[in-house]
């Protein structure tokens, strides 16, 4: 029987074993490295190119646009909303004529392009001029504002109806069976029951579809709607002053990662009863 | 060898006039529009506009490669354990998601321009410079496609067990051969509703290069449109041809998930 004695004195901890140099981390130094270089070569072309005459020319016109932007999205998808209702609630009824409609028509301004959509409205409808003057339209579709803000409603109205009919159809059946139980009348059950169901599936597709919209108007600048984009090209045609689209493209940036933060913001908020 | 494949060309080009779906002898034009502002030739519109179909879908079968492999390997890279990959991925993702389409275009094709007359002019070339349309908007476009294409990827290969890979270590494959034989198959099941979806943005978005000149369906119907005053009915046609274009990926698509899940009949 032997007794230790003596105790081992303390050690320093062994040395850690230094980290392979990979492959993964090569690239990702390179990768980092050029997005950087980008970054500080951006920086210094607008800092070289300064020119706070230019500056003061195209900076209020810019803003302009902006807000220009800004409106042409806000009542595009507010007005797009309210025409989505009916579109959805044809697409889910029983009546075959209605719901082929609302099919054909979801169908179609979903399969085709934007810019061709709005082309057909704005110069298409510029061929009927003599029958639009007789119904007394002809000043509607006469302005590009107009038809581009009309092509857009009618785009999104798609859009959203597919998303509504989508949300509506995933709040599950005992909801609708319970409220029948409750002895709520439909449009109780559907206002209070049904609809905040469904908005929370929603939430995040309509912020998708909102982000889509802001990146999608920058097509009106072809139209000859100065919005963010139609300013841009404007003064690049001026200036040839390639400086006009990263400014463009920072604040397009901005737009969206301002909107995508709200947005996951008001989802954690509207879903905090569902955490665990 | 030149005149052989000029031949081969000829005879490729006339088998193509003669399954050509619109101005071949049974194409849609040569047979309901003859006469009509759509009739092929001369007289109509019906080549121009069928060259613009072909130009169109040439530019998105063109992109989708690009954008899938660019799109994969950010995938790839947003799953690594590597922080500096993971953060150069992500910035990847969100510039080219926040930015508009358009947008993009422009820069990439003057942004280019610009670029490359630089260096022609540093290695002594002065002249103008031009980027072909076809290229900037590949470029383009397939970058667009490739920021969404690696969300739509990430996400499925998130669905994919971690098991998946140690199987493949237990059964001593290599890395790559794990990620071709095991991963990949399984990936392709998964992303293929989501691409879909991709597919059809990028069909749409191919009507932004007209823009910058491209004579794909919208710039051809354009033109049409203008010399004849009937802007309405042109448009109407692009529309149409989208719209076709659509519902020929949606069959195809339909039919390539069919396929995929025969693997998931017997479960």
């Amino acid at each position: 029987m032997s007794v230790v004695a003596t105790m081992i004195p303390p050690q320093a901890p062994p040395p850690v074993p230094p980290k392979p140099y990979t492959l993964s981390r090569f690239v990702g130094s390179v990768a980092l490295g050029i997005w950087l270089a980008l970054g500080v070569g951006i920086f210094l072309t607008v800092v070289g190119g300064w020119d706070p005459e230019k500056f003061a020319r195209y900076g209020p016109r810019f803003l302009n646009g902006l807000g220009v932007t800004l409106m042409l999205v806000g009542l595009s998808i507010v007005m797009g909303a309210i025409l989505s209702l009916p579109i959805a609630f044809a697409r889910m009824s029983k009546n075959r004529f209605l719901s082929w409609f609302a099919y054909g028509y979801v169908y179609f301004f979903r399969g085709t392009p934007l810019l061709a959509q709005l082309f057909l409205i704005y110069y298409g409808l510029g061929s009927f001029r003599p029958q639009l003057e007789a119904v007394g339209l002809w000043w509607f579709f006469r302005d590009a504002w107009n038809c581009a803000i009309f092509a857009f409603t009618l785009n999104t109205a798609a859009y959203q109806a597919e998303i509504l009919r989508g949300a509506i159809e995933s709040v599950p059946r005992g909801q609708r069976e319970g409220a029948d139980a409750l002895g709520l009348p439909q449009r109780v059950a559907f206002w209070k029951i049904i609809l905040p169901q469904a908005m929370i599936v929603a939430l995040r597709p309509y912020g998708n579809e909102i982000i889509l919209m802001i990146k999608g108007s920058a097509i009106v600048a072809i139209v000859t709607v100065f919005d963010l984009m139609g300013e841009t090209r404007y003064a690049f045609s001026r200036t040839f002053d390639f400086q006009m689209y990263i400014w463009a493209a920072i604040l397009y940036l901005i737009m969206v990662e301002i909107l995508r933060n709200i947005w996951s913001l008001l989802e954690a908020r509207l879903t905090r009863h569902l955490k665990r | 060898m030149s005149g052989l494949f000029a031949g081969f060309y000829s005879i490729l080009s006339w088998i193509g006039s003669i399954v050509d779906p619109f101005c071949g002898p049974v194409g849609v034009f040569t047979w309901f529009a003859p006469g009509t502002l759509l009739a092929c030739g001369d007289t109509g519109w019906g080549d121009d506009i069928a060259y613009g179909f072909v130009v169109t879908a040439s530019l998105a079968i063109a992109t989708l490669p690009v954008g899938l492999l660019i799109g994969f390997f950010i995938a790839l890279g947003k799953q690594s354990e590597e922080r500096t990959v993971r953060t150069a991925a992500n910035i990847y993702t969100t510039i080219f998601r926040g930015l508009p389409e358009l947008l993009t275009l422009f820069i990439v094709y003057y942004g280019l321009q610009i670029l490359v007359q630089q260096l022609l002019a540093s290695l002594g070339y002065e002249g103008p410079v031009e980027i072909n349309a076809f290229f900037a908007g590949m470029i383009a476009l397939g970058v667009v496609f490739s920021a969404y294409c690696s969300e739509v990827l990430l996400s499925a290969f998130k669905a994919i067990p971690h098991g998946q890979y140690e199987a493949g270590d237990a059964l001593g494959l290599h890395r790559g051969r794990t990620m071709r034989l095991i991963i990949l198959p399984q990936l392709v099941r998964i992303a293929l509703p989501g691409l879909g979806n991709l597919w059809m943005a990028l069909l749409k978005d191919t009507a932004l290069v007209s823009v910058v000149g491209l004579t794909d369906i919208l710039r051809q119907t354009g033109i049409a449109a203008r010399v004849t005053k009937q802007a309405f009915e042109f448009y109407g046609v692009a529309c149409v041809l989208f719209l076709i274009l659509a519902m020929i990926s949606s069959i195809v698509f339909s039919y390539l998930e069919r396929r995929t899940k025969r693997a998931e009949m017997g479960r």
